[in-house]
């Protein structure tokens, strides 16, 4: 094992029609390490989560995780890891425990380890005391806590995190990074995670890498990107490899969706 | 197995628990029952078809089953993009297991609401013959809960917008609904419109509960099973299919 990338990304292409989401990106994460995916909206970083877990298929290349092609052992693959979704996606009408009983079985716990692992997660996220109440009255910060639980269920090797603080007020956030790089010290999960708060990146990330315009700029350390760039913030850096402009992103079924949901949660 | 099992029981504890939504979900079915049955029966009666209530209470058990079951497409296009369907679908589950699980789910909770508004027209009055055939009647309720409910899988695997949804409601399901044999009878109907009912599966529905609960069948109460098990098969196929397709 040893030195053996839990994941590998080699060459990888996606395409949609003649646009190019993710355009030749290659990349190894480490066992155990916490690897930062960073770019501006639209920069592919969604894209390159959605063909690592499965949920779409590369145009062009190749994908490992755990030594398993990732296109063609789905099933292995999706035992291996634990996903968080930018759109939330538990079930805001069961309670918490009824959302982790229901992972449980789909990745096929055993009832009893199920029931144990389940009271662990909820207790080592501080919703223990309300595992019981319908997720719909939980705060956003307790919903991201509850989807980290649940994503951990089944000891994945891997745990994905597509911008897990979106829409997390201060607070909430750095309990999350806590949360998280405690993991990685019990669990001894590796954990690849999105986001565009440099600061967040900077203070959790071991390694990380820039992608822009669906190409990789930059891999390395936060240290190693500053001194790349000749910067003193990873913020100046990140402007430096990926420039000031602002990106439109032009707007999906999914995103006005996400907005007349914004407007119902009122 | 036990996948389909757990995600069965989520639709079926989420409408247990949405009571406010099981007391909304009666207004329209009582508001033609109230409305259309009383309404109309004077007519009925004189043009010698006996009791309007009687006649058209089968239609709308049959349409609360319609609406429920097609409404668990719009539950699952929510789930789509804002919930459940993700966590689902990257699980290392067979689609299928999934889709059954749901669809079954679907139809269940279009089964107790059909209940609901059969104890409701009972209470308004409507006289099954014979007790007997009554069970068999749920049969039929199940029937078009399946069919529907995998319609509705169907389509919510399809589109991605709500506002489609508007469209299908509006272009499909009131159709589905206005096209049975629901609230008028199927003879003596000009040659298009008994043309289209005869395409519409929710007609076989409503006519082998009629022909089960009043003991007047168009077709037949086995010729209207055959179609729905037809249709059923036809309806579930496409479903897993469109759901095997679902890209998140």
């Amino acid at each position: 094992m040893g030195d053996r990338p839990i994941i590998r990304v080699q060459h990888i292409v996606k395409s949609f029609g003649t646009i190019m989401a993710v355009n030749d990106v290659s990349f190894d994460v480490r066992p155990g390490e916490i690897f930062a995916f960073l770019g501006p909206n639209g920069a592919g970083k969604t894209t390159t989560i959605k063909m690592l877990t499965t949920l779409s298929r590369p145009t062009s290349g190749s994908l490992e995780l755990d030594g398993l092609d990732v296109t063609t052992h789905q099933t292995a693959v999706r035992k291996r890891f634990g996903v968080v979704f930018q759109d939330p996606s538990l079930d805001s009408e069961l309670t918490a425990w009824e959302n982790m009983d229901i992972h449980g079985v789909l990745y096929h716990v055993p009832r009893h380890a199920r029931r144990e692992r389940c009271e662990v997660l909820l207790r080592m996220f501080e919703l223990w005391e309300r595992r019981d109440d319908l997720v719909k009255t939980f705060s956003g910060g307790m919903k991201r806590r509850l989807e980290i639980a649940r994503g951990l269920l089944h000891t994945p090797k891997v745990l994905f995190l597509d911008e897990p603080t979106l829409g997390l007020d201060p607070q909430s956030r750095n309990q999350m990074w806590t949360h998280v790089r405690n993991l990685r010290a019990t669990e001894g999960v590796t954990v690849f995670l999105t986001t565009h708060y440099m600061d967040e990146a900077d203070r959790v990330a071991d390694r990380i890498a820039v992608i822009d315009h669906g190409r990789l700029v930059a891999t390395g350390s936060s240290a190693e990107l500053k001194q790349q760039t000749g910067t003193d913030s990873l913020e100046a850096a990140f402007l430096a490899l990926t420039g000031t402009t602002i990106r439109d992103e032009s707007a999906t079924a999914a995103d006005q969706m996400r907005q007349v949901a914004r407007v119902w949660r009122r | 197995m036990n996948v389909v099992f757990v995600l069965w029981l989520r639709e079926v504890k989420k409408y247990l628990r949405s009571r406010v939504q099981i007391v909304a979900s009666l207004g329209g079915p009582l508001m033609y029952l109230g409305v259309l049955g009383f309404g109309l029966g004077p007519v009925f009666q004189r043009a010698g078809e006996g009791s309007y209530l009687q006649f058209m209470a089968p239609g709308v058990i049959g349409m609360a089953v319609l609406f429920t079951a097609m409404f668990s497409g719009i539950a699952m296009l929510w789930d789509r993009q804002f919930g459940f369907l993700k966590e689902t679908l990257v699980a290392p589950v067979p689609r299928l297991a999934i889709m059954i699980g749901r669809t079954l789910g679907g139809a269940t909770v279009a089964v107790l609401q059909g209940t609901l508004i059969f104890v409701v027209t009972l209470i308004a009055g409507f006289r099954p013959v014979s007790v007997l055939t009554v069970p068999l009647a749920f049969l039929l309720i199940a029937l078009i809960a399946v069919v529907f409910a995998a319609l509705a899988t169907a389509i919510g695997s399809t589109i991605k917008e709500m506002q489609g949804f508007q469209m299908v409601m509006n272009f499909l399901v009131m159709p589905i609904f206005f096209l049975s044999a629901a609230i008028y009878p199927l003879e003596g109907l000009p040659r298009v419109l008994a043309a289209l009912t005869r395409v519409d599966p929710l007609t076989y529905g409503v006519d082998g509960m009629r022909g089960l609960l009043t003991g007047r069948a168009h077709f037949g109460v086995a010729f209207d099973v055959a179609v729905l098990v037809a249709v059923g098969v036809l309806f579930v196929a496409a479903g897993a299919w469109r759901f095997s397709k679902i890209e998140a």
